[in-house]
């Protein structure tokens, strides 16, 4: 997926970017535009940080609201929904601390691991291994995986590697460096890895798991 | 070439980062280390399983409930 574009973008304008100004001259109407363009990643976005539904809908709500009160400040030397995602953050992360009565809440939480960093699990997995689970196991089984991960290495991941966005965006979303993007990024991944592996090895799936074969 | 130093350079390898210069090193590696083949194939299938399925859906209802809430605020100046 590649997300990496001429950050000059001389001759070509983003579509965001007509939208936008159309907004700030007052028409409501392309703002409905943008809300249907990202509503489902700002959604997801929100329920991978919060883990929790009502947390999602009130971050996507306030999340909207926020950049639509706030969209005169948008510089437009990043992209719109990169400023948006990183509204959508900081939303959620302030709800996580509601949550936990003030505790700080911070992407840097947990990421002492070192589980992960070098693979243990060396089997390798059946071909499609995802088709020996219906699509409610599935998904229960990634949700269940992602969730455990330490929080500063699952937004990574999910910025990165599930919504696309390039490692510079991310490192700027997060206020993050890129090498500290980069680190997090490998060891998101090894980890989930590791922990999907107990699924999808080639052998000795148990039977009540759901095998269909 | 050792494990460490291709665990090093996965990402970019699986991010398509590398010089041909590398991915021709990373290559050879992979040649003679199943282990480091199993970790580079599964690695790759992790990120395209959490890509392609929708662990976090927004049904459509709900969608359209948000989406009028935000508008009619939007509408009223928030």
């Amino acid at each position: 997926m590649a997300t990496i574009q001429s950050i000059a973008g001389e001759n070509e304008q983003h579509p965001d970017v007509a939208l936008v100004e159309r907004v700030r001259t007052g028409d409501v109407s392309a703002y409905d535009t943008l809300v249907r363009k990202y509503d489902r990643q700002i959604f997801r976005i929100a329920q991978h940080i919060t883990q929790n539904r009502e947390d999602a809908e009130d971050v996507m709500q306030d999340a909207f609201l926020k950049a639509y009160e706030k969209i005169d400040q948008f510089q437009g030397n990043s992209k719109f929904y990169t400023w948006l995602v990183r509204i959508a953050v900081n939303e959620s992360l302030m709800r996580l601390r509601k949550r936990r009565t003030g505790k700080m809440v911070s992407i840097d939480e947990d990421i002492e691991t070192e589980e992960g960093s070098v693979p243990r699990d060396l089997a390798d997995w059946a071909p499609d291994p995802e088709q020996n689970y219906s699509q409610t196991e599935l998904a229960e089984i990634l949700r269940k995986t992602i969730q455990g991960l330490p929080q500063g290495f699952r937004i990574v991941f999910v910025l990165r590697d599930v919504e696309g966005l390039s490692t510079e965006e991310t490192a700027e979303t997060l206020g993050l460096s890129v090498p500290a993007v980069k680190s997090r990024l490998l060891r998101a991944r090894l980890q989930l890895r590791e922990r999907l592996s107990r699924y999808f090895r080639r052998k000795r799936v148990p039977k009540e798991m759901g095998v269909d074969k | 070439m050792t494990c460490t130093e291709f665990l090093a350079l996965l990402d970019d390898l699986i991010d398509d980062s590398v010089t041909p210069e590398m991915r021709a090193e990373l290559q050879q590696h992979l040649k003679g280390c199943e282990h480091c083949e199993v970790t580079l194939s599964t690695t790759r299938k992790t990120i395209e399983i959490y890509r392609s399925h929708e662990i976090y859906d927004l049904p459509p209802s709900l969608r359209e409930r948000l989406h009028a809430a935000i508008m009619a605020r939007c509408k009223k100046g928030c």
